[in-house]
């Protein structure tokens, strides 16, 4: 494979760069007719991201195309050392002229050549390795809510949120406004957590379709990573749902750029017709100015008893682990898979989401599944 | 129980910011006290040694348009709350362009104060941002923990130097030791002391002026007659002291420290700018 990217478009694809290095730790590298993709997951398979870049989007593009019948090549790289030649995104929209991207396959290394001001030429050798192909099971078409707007508007909103909030939870009210509020786990944290909603009005998006009361949460750190992506860009977010526990994907298209961030959602144990227990709030639509606020038995009750007034919310849903199903399955439907690494440490969200699915590949554009393909897991060896 | 108060005015809603900043940097849990035309933040530390413990008093006409509270009871017309200043001083971070803040005390599940962030947005309706702040609610029978501290009766008063300055004075000395003395006399001449077995550092300050002080009460009666030149120094946890000016957000027109030299032994600083009073506290550590 050769590549030449040339004048913006270098800061462009080191921004992707920063983008898919808040997911994971691992680049994954596929280059096809269709483009270059670049792609990422988290260590539990919680959010995956994808950016494809269209030959066009490059000054050269040479995918070395395989022989008729065998796949492309694939490869993986550290995370951190691709990312280290993109670091300083503005000492490359200053300096870097040209970006050349070479496979040497007898040399076992990928090259990232960097074209500077002055006739400086920087070269990193990468070493990769070969891997099966990583893609999420996910489909947009089947999604029954989808939103449209500006980046900005969703960036301007979540910047209300504190830096190392975790979960956030997005839902639909009445007046077709949306709603964005931090998901607070316990009901014992909520007497102790401050929590911050907002409302987004209809007018704001580009285009609504929701169903009314429907709600998702999904963590907001990989999110974060693609805001950052769009808005530096201008484009257009769509964010398509559906229940809880199924995948939220979030999209940017462009002529030369498709994107792709599939999250995992909490699921609830009870239907979404069910008002939502977790939060304990009952979810009455718009801040309205007189609720109750009347404190006068609340004062009673502390003056005669020493406990606080405990809130008697339901228990918030557990998470339930199902078992695999077989892998033959429908590969239209989005399969569960036990996390099998139940003690990844520390990559937000924990293991309480589902993990996606990189059961059956959906080759993209066609549909249908070759049987003869396998299931695959992305699990090789030394991964934890 | 009841209370809401309302913010338009920009200047005045970053003048509160600062102020809740400052406080979230001195402490992590702090005691609100409402009344019908002051703020405080309160700090009740009962810890002997080292301890701090802080008053500020805010009147609540100099920043909210609207301000009405309700007490516990007619003769006890006072609401006081325990609250996390982190929160409140988080709500108020990205509030810089907002068209109003609402805060208002609600029981929903649990005692909050929520604020209410009316900010414009491109859309014909403007964007409302609301956080809830878990508050307590503290009840009267505990009210007397809170009380105004006496100013007792000190050694020496005189003016701070310039806080910048004292301030990156304090913080190389962080480096050097866990404990600092602070002397200063009735000429106006102070000095930051610190010594390690290694070395000894002092910063000396003069012409800083010393505050008169009305002949009140028991005030001044061990200031009266005191040589000018004998200094009164107290000995105190650096750290505290470095986090008291480090927090600093709002300029004080005027900030003086009184020495208490005595038995029980108490620092004070005692800061002014037009809208507040910020009375910090620190005991002393007791010397070899």
């Amino acid at each position: 494979m050769k590549c030449v990217i040339a004048g913006g478009n270098v800061k462009v694809l080191g921004r992707a760069v920063h983008s898919l290095s808040r997911i994971g730790d691992e680049l994954y590298l596929e280059p096809t007719e269709k483009g270059l993709s670049l792609r990422a997951v988290n260590s539990s398979r919680s959010a995956f991201a994808s950016f494809l870049f269209a030959p066009l989007f490059f000054q050269l593009y040479e995918p070395g195309g395989p022989a008729p019948d065998t796949e492309h090549f694939r490869c993986k790289v550290h995370m951190k050392s691709f990312l280290g030649v993109f670091r300083s995104l503005p000492s490359l929209e200053k300096s870097v002229g040209k970006c050349l991207i070479l496979l040497k396959h007898r040399a076992s290394r990928l090259v990232l050549q960097l074209h500077c001001k002055y006739g400086v030429t920087k070269t990193h050798n990468l070493a990769f390795q070969e891997c099966e192909r990583l893609q999420a099971v996910f489909d947009t078409q089947s999604c029954s809510s989808r939103l449209c707007a500006p980046a900005r508007v969703l960036a301007d909103a979540v910047v209300h949120f504190p830096p190392t909030l975790a979960e956030v939870t997005l839902g639909t009210g009445p007046g077709g406004k949306i709603s964005l509020r931090n998901y607070v786990e316990d009901e014992a944290e909520l007497s102790k957590t401050m929590v911050t909603e907002l409302w987004l009005a209809e007018d704001e998006f580009q285009s609504v379709t929701v169903s009314p009361g429907s709600r998702i949460t999904f963590c907001l750190k990989e999110f974060r990573g693609l805001l950052t992506f769009a808005e530096a860009s201008n484009l257009l977010l769509t964010i398509h749902f559906d229940e809880p526990g199924r995948p939220v994907v979030f999209t940017l298209d462009d002529t030369v750029l498709e994107v792709h961030l599939v999250l995992a959602t909490l699921s609830d144990l009870e239907s979404s017709s069910l008002p939502p227990p977790t939060n304990g709030v009952s979810h009455l639509p718009t801040p309205a100015d007189d609720f109750a606020d009347d404190l006068e038995s609340y004062m009673v009750a502390l003056e005669s008893s020493a406990c606080e007034g405990a809130s008697g919310g339901p228990p918030s849903p557990t998470f339930p682990l199902r078992t695999p199903r077989t892998a033959q399955s429908d590969p239209e439907e989005q399969e569960e898979e036990e996390d099998e690494d139940g003690a990844v440490p520390g990559t937000p969200p924990h293991k309480k989401f589902r993990s996606l699915f990189f059961g059956s590949v959906l080759t993209p554009g066609g549909p249908g599944l070759a049987p003869t393909q396998e299931v695959l897991a992305e699990d090789s060896d030394g991964e934890c | 129980m009841r209370f809401r108060a309302k913010i338009v005015d920009l200047a005045c809603l970053n003048n509160f910011s600062r102020v809740i900043n400052t406080i979230s940097k001195l402490t992590k849990t702090c005691t609100l006290r409402l009344t019908v035309c002051k703020l405080y933040f309160i700090l009740s530390d009962k810890v002997a040694n080292g301890g701090a413990s802080m008053w500020c008093e805010l009147c609540q006409g100099n920043f909210f348009d609207e301000f009405q509270m309700e007490g516990v009871a007619a003769e006890h017309n006072e609401i006081y709350l325990e609250l996390v200043p982190e929160n409140l001083s988080r709500a108020l971070k990205t509030a810089h362009s907002a068209k109003a803040v609402k805060i208002k005390l609600t029981n929903k599940h649990c005692p909050c104060l929520r604020v209410a962030v009316e900010l414009p947005s491109l859309s014909s309706s403007s964007r409302i941002v609301t956080h809830d702040i878990p508050v307590g609610v503290i009840p009267r029978r505990i009210w007397n923990d809170f009380r105004e501290p006496t100013m007792p009766d000190f050694d020496v008063s005189i003016y701070l130097p310039v806080l910048k300055i004292m301030k990156s004075v304090v913080e190389r000395m962080k480096n050097l030791s866990n404990f600092i003395v602070i002397e200063a006399n009735l000429s106006g001449e102070m000095n930051l002391k610190i010594e390690t077995d290694l070395v000894s550092v002092t910063t000396h300050f003069k012409d800083l002026g010393n505050p008169p002080w009305a002949s009140e009460e028991g005030c001044q009666s061990s200031a009266q007659g005191r040589n000018l030149e004998s200094m009164a120094e107290a000995c105190i946890d650096i750290k505290k002291l470095q986090q008291l000016l480090a927090g600093q957000q709002v300029n004080p027109t005027k900030a003086l420290c009184n020495i208490m030299q005595r038995v029980k032994r108490r620092l004070k600083e005692r800061q002014w700018s037009g809208d507040l009073t910020l009375l910090y506290l620190l005991s002393l550590l007791p010397s070899d």
